[in-house]
């Protein structure tokens, strides 16, 4: 898709600026008839484009923002990749089935510094979604992942994924292959990596297939990406019986990115430019980098048992429960 | 036909083939049924009974309650919810860990119960399981998992998906410690709890018929409109398919279990 009709390619919250963009059309038209020139006139149609998104997008419900993440033109890991690495070279398959296609992964530099990036794969049409399988891996997949996280770990490259994934396959194949036991063996390897390892949500971070490749030292999360357990349509179809009160269950499972750093889930917050990623991928691209510089910085002076350690430890604080004293006790105090 | 004039506290349907059994004949042989060797479900209580020696078990961390920390409400709000479980389940949440001995050979332990919330992991079973295995690495014991789970808990939002890495992180540990694993899956094992600690015994025991998988069954119907193979994500199928290395029948996994410990044993 061109440019030009990504940013027309409106999401249904955006309607109020479908009659902007008729109107920035239609003085085009006339502007071209040669009679008139209406420069200014849609420089100031612009200018209110500009500023009624700034106010929708200022106050996105969850499920808006689930579908800013699983925009059609959302830039896509291999994106990511070309924008922000240099050298890339992909390397394919789990050396054990067969080459993935929903994951995608290689060697790459980061301004000379030599990285191993991992990332869910999904297309920006049905034709490619169908080739990528929607960004959903199979075991293949994982295992692939696993491998190339392993070699960055013998050679002591940094590892960085990006995440965009509905969710493992759910499928016949999928299953009779594994998928439980290659998304788990996954976290368990995740956890010893001895390497610097970052993680980034960039559209859709579908629960175990997400964090099946997510598990870094530094967990960040673009603006309007999602991150949960269960898609909120899987949720909402599960407690209340009815996919169509998915923004309550959007809602209710608290699942952007501003959620998840008060959860203390995630690290930071990538700022995506006006309208979402898809507006202007090199900038968001060029955000992205900043982060990983960032906090790769904070984790090159860590030795690989440290990074092991750092990463135990982030994971082993995660929960949020009670621990009452025993009713003995309370019994006790009374008496 | 003289089945009908039982009193119904006397006796038990099978939900796979419908024969009415006596509640005794029922407990005597283990909660399966004798006609078609269906494994009834078994609360974490009956497992222990079933599998440790008597008077052994130790229960630890038995202070740890869910919270409704994220407010969740669907048809009932969790704060709720967690209330009525405790009452149905007549446990704190969906896991029971402790040590205890199976044929005098010790172990740490951790049974869950489908009872509670569908067996669902939240923050609570995910701190359970992860300090039972920091126990036994402590104290050098094995770990034995007996999984009954429709998975993660979904009014925990992202925090049960973080328990699948907390957990899996802690096994990795206990490998290092070259302490075993032994994962027993029982109807029914699937999503998240599958997908982490389940799946990653050293030994992986599963009874028979249990449903063990990553998405269920409806899901991939679903997904890809077409009929699933017959016995399709059944502990039989995973054996099959290399995923489980035995399936065992619930009155030889005490035994299988004792020679596991046995193979172990340092
Ligand atoms: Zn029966």
């Amino acid at each position: 898709m061109a440019k030009e009709e990504i940013k027309k390619n409106l999401m249904g919250f955006e309607k109020p600026l479908e009659e902007l963009y008729k109107k920035i059309e239609h003085l085009n038209k006339v502007s071209s008839s040669g009679k008139m020139d209406f420069k200014e006139e849609i420089k100031m149609v612009e200018k209110r484009i500009e500023a009624s998104r700034r106010d929708i997008f200022s106050q996105l419900t969850p499920i808006q923002t689930t579908q800013v993440a699983r925009h059609i033109s959302r830039p896509t890991t291999l994106d990511y990749i070309n924008y922000i690495f240099q050298d890339f070279v992909e390397l394919h398959g789990d050396r054990n089935f067969a080459d993935d296609l929903a994951m995608v992964g290689g060697f790459a530099k980061l301004d000379g510094l030599p990285c191993m990036v991992i990332g869910h794969q999904k297309g920006m049409n049905t034709k490619e979604n169908l080739y990528r399988n929607f960004g959903m891996a199979h075991p293949e997949g994982y295992r692939k992942a696993l491998r190339l996280m392993r070699l960055a770990d013998r050679f002591n490259r940094p590892i960085i994924t990006f995440i965009d994934t509905p969710g493992a396959y759910p499928g016949i194949g999928a299953e009779e292959r594994g998928q439980a036991e290659a998304v788990a063996k996954n976290l368990r390897a995740m956890a010893e990596l001895s390497v610097p390892f970052i993680a980034i949500v960039t559209g859709e971070g579908g629960s175990g297939g997400a964090l099946g490749i997510g598990m870094g030292n530094k967990v960040l999360m673009l603006e309007f990406s999602i991150y949960s357990v269960i898609s909120p349509e899987g949720c909402a179809s599960i407690l209340f019986r009815d996919a169509s009160r998915a923004a309550e269950a959007a809602k209710n499972m608290k699942i952007t990115a501003k959620d998840l750093l008060e959860l203390g889930v995630i690290d930071d917050i990538i700022k995506e430019p006006l309208g979402g990623a898809h507006q202007d991928a090199e900038q968001t691209a060029k955000n992205i980098k900043a982060g990983i510089l960032k906090h790769l910085e904070g984790l090159k002076n860590l030795s690989s048992r440290e990074l092991i350690a750092d990463r135990y430890n982030k994971y082993r604080k995660m929960g949020i429960f009670a621990e009452v004293a025993e009713l003995a006790d309370a019994h006790d105090s009374k008496s | 036909m003289a089945k009908l004039d039982i009193p119904d506290n006397l006796w038990t349907k099978c939900s796979k083939c419908n024969a009415a059994i006596f509640n005794k004949d029922l407990e005597a042989n283990l909660k399966v049924c004798p006609k078609c060797n269906y494994h009834f479900k078994l609360s974490a209580a009956e497992r222990i009974a079933y599998t440790v020696d008597e008077g052994t078990f130790e229960e630890f961390d038995p202070a740890l309650e869910p919270k409704d920390f994220l407010g969740f409400v669907d048809t009932e709000p969790y704060s709720k919810r967690i209330n009525s479980a405790k009452l149905k389940a007549g446990t704190k949440e969906a896991i029971i860990t402790g040590k205890g001995t199976i044929g005098t050979l010790p172990a740490a332990m951790g049974i869950m119960d489908f009872s509670y919330m569908g067996g669902s992991m939240g923050s609570v079973v995910g701190e359970k399981v992860t300090r039972i295995i920091e126990y036994a690495i402590d104290h050098k014991l094995p770990v034995i998992i007996v999984s009954s789970s429709g998975g993660a808990r979904m009014q925990e939002g992202i925090m049960s998906l973080m328990q699948m890495a907390k957990t899996s992180a802690a096994l990795g540990r206990l490998r290092e410690y070259h302490l075993p694993y032994i994962s027993i899956m029982t109807d029914p094992t699937t999503g998240g709890t599958s997908a982490s600690y389940a799946m990653l015994g050293d030994i992986n025991l599963a009874e028979p018929g249990a449903l063990i998988c990553f998405a269920g069954p409806r899901v991939i119907e679903q997904t890809i409109r077409q009929k699933l193979p017959p016995g399709f994500q059944r502990a039989e199928y995973l054996q099959q398919h290399g995923m489980v290395d035995k399936v065992v029948h619930r009155k030889d996994m005490r035994d299988i279990l004792i020679k596991t410990l046995e193979f172990f044993k340092g």
